[in-house]
């Protein structure tokens, strides 16, 4: 059973940028694109569990910052080494100046 | 602590992953999301440009040793080749594996294939290693780029000056994998998918080198050699030289870089060749900022690092006399002040988990 959850105002996340949402024993990412669009994924890299909130977001990549491990943030995917599995994503709405997430 | 065992697959592995010294929460100095992201941001132009001039330099060097081959006059010309061929490519492979050299990534992996040749280290192989470097700094059993252990084989260091070591194993290592198999310390740390890639590497750059060998044979000369492969054991010295000084003579078994790593200030030629990595704490503290940012990242955390050595010969004068007591005492190590600005060094993190190090 999914739910919509409260995770932050839009005016929290610079565009290109991320910030961390923890819930309920859960951490994730959330991710302001360049064109303005918002997305969330696992907060921890698929390689060595390291969060990723203080990694560098370029377009529509996140580099995890302990070994340059990059995804693609709209799908998760693992785009370079050491990463080989890809980030789970979870869906995400603006309403009212929040930013929400289903998880 | 006694004796060290470095392998992967030893008694010290198992301790360091049962005490949480393995994939541990390291130290940082405190910086800004704003600046860090400053420091973080990627271009192309630096390293285009120090690209065309190390190729540059590369082709008009080796160009006047064949000149003047075989005369004793061709030499200046190969020794500084070899220094580009030998030690520069290590820099390159370095800040490639990190991704951090070009903001375009094909850039970045087209140089990295060419530097790992050149330095004889499979691309698939030592982006993991180099990976388990970053998790596990100087972590016994861990960490599988250690260049001295404890107690020091000093030959061994003197050998590899000439890359005889390196060179040894790497062509034992090449040819293992070329006929299908990995060593298992390998199969440690290399993911099962990522295995057919080392592989294939391996055969080719064993057709390569049988080419250029039955290319010196047709010639009747070494000629061909001196261009490709030699230079890694007859320009080796510097990369060998300044690799030693990253973390010679300081703690190993610690989650605080500013305990296992060193800083040291350079001359320009030296920084151009092993491409700012005499930042040695920032970049393992911060391993997303490119080399050219590293000087700026320097300036802004310095105050919470121990002083940087000022030259390359006083980080030798440093560490030469540190690794010559671990000699006697395996378990002596450099603990470097810090400055009163400096928060103070996170031993707690470690201490724990394998008692306090004699000092």
């Amino acid at each position: 059973m999914t739910q919509w959850i409260d995770a932050c105002a839009t005016d929290e996340i610079d565009e290109e940028d991320l910030v961390r949402f923890d819930h309920d024993g859960r951490t994730f990412a959330i991710y302001h694109s360049p064109d303005g669009e918002f997305f969330c994924t696992d907060g921890l890299c698929t390689h060595e569990q390291v969060h990723l909130e203080d990694g560098l977001v370029m377009e529509y990549e996140i580099e995890c910052p302990k070994h340059n491990a990059t995804f693609d943030y709209r799908t998760g995917e693992a785009k370079r080494a050491p990463a080989c599995v890809n980030l789970n994503t979870y869906r995400t709405k603006v309403e009212n100046g929040r930013v929400l997430i289903e998880v | 602590m006694g004796l060290r065992d470095y392998s992967m697959l030893g008694p010290d592995a198992r301790r360091a992953v049962e005490t949480g010294l393995a994939a541990a929460e390291w130290y940082h100095t405190d910086i800004s999301r704003k600046e860090m992201k400053e420091l973080m941001k990627r271009s192309d132009d630096p390293a285009i440009r120090d690209t065309v001039i190390l190729f540059g330099a590369m082709i008009v060097l080796a160009g006047l040793g064949i000149a003047l081959w075989p005369s004793w006059w061709s030499a200046p010309f190969w020794l500084a080749y070899g220094v580009l061929y030998g030690s520069a490519m290590d820099s390159r492979w370095h800040e490639c594996s990190h991704g951090t050299a070009f903001k375009t990534r094909r850039y970045n992996d087209w140089l990295y294939n060419v530097a790992s040749f050149c330095m004889m280290r499979n691309p698939h192989t030592w982006r993991w290693s180099h990976a388990r470097h970053h998790t596990d700094t100087i972590i016994v059993g861990r960490d599988p780029e250690i260049a001295v252990m404890r107690p020091p084989d000093f030959i061994r260091l003197i050998a590899n000056l000439f890359g005889l070591v390196d060179v040894w194993h790497a062509i034992g290592r090449m040819l293992l994998n070329a006929s299908g198999r990995l060593h298992p310390e390998e199969a440690s740390y290399i993911p099962e998918a990522e295995q057919h890639r080392v592989i294939r590497v391996a055969r080719i750059w064993v057709a390569i080198y049988a080419a250029v060998i039955a290319l010196a044979v047709a010639m009747g000369s070494i000629l061909p050699l001196m261009v490709i492969g030699l230079p890694r054991l007859y320009g080796a010295w510097h990369h060998i030289m300044t690799g030693l000084l990253q973390h010679g003579g300081l703690a190993d078994n610690v989650i605080d870089h500013r305990l296992n790593s060193r800083t040291v200030y350079m001359n320009p030629v030296s920084r151009f060749i092993y491409w700012n990595m005499n930042y040695h704490v920032e970049h393992h503290m911060f391993p997303m900022v490119p080399y050219h940012q590293l000087p700026r990242l320097h300036e802004k955390i310095k105050h919470d690092l121990p002083a940087p050595n000022r030259s390359i010969p006083e980080a030798l004068a440093e560490m030469i006399p540190a690794l010559r007591r671990q000699l006697r005492n395996e378990d002596y190590f450099l603990k470097r002040e810090l400055p009163t600005t400096a928060r103070p060094y996170r031993e707690d993190f470690h201490a724990e988990a394998l008692g306090a190090a004699a000092q």
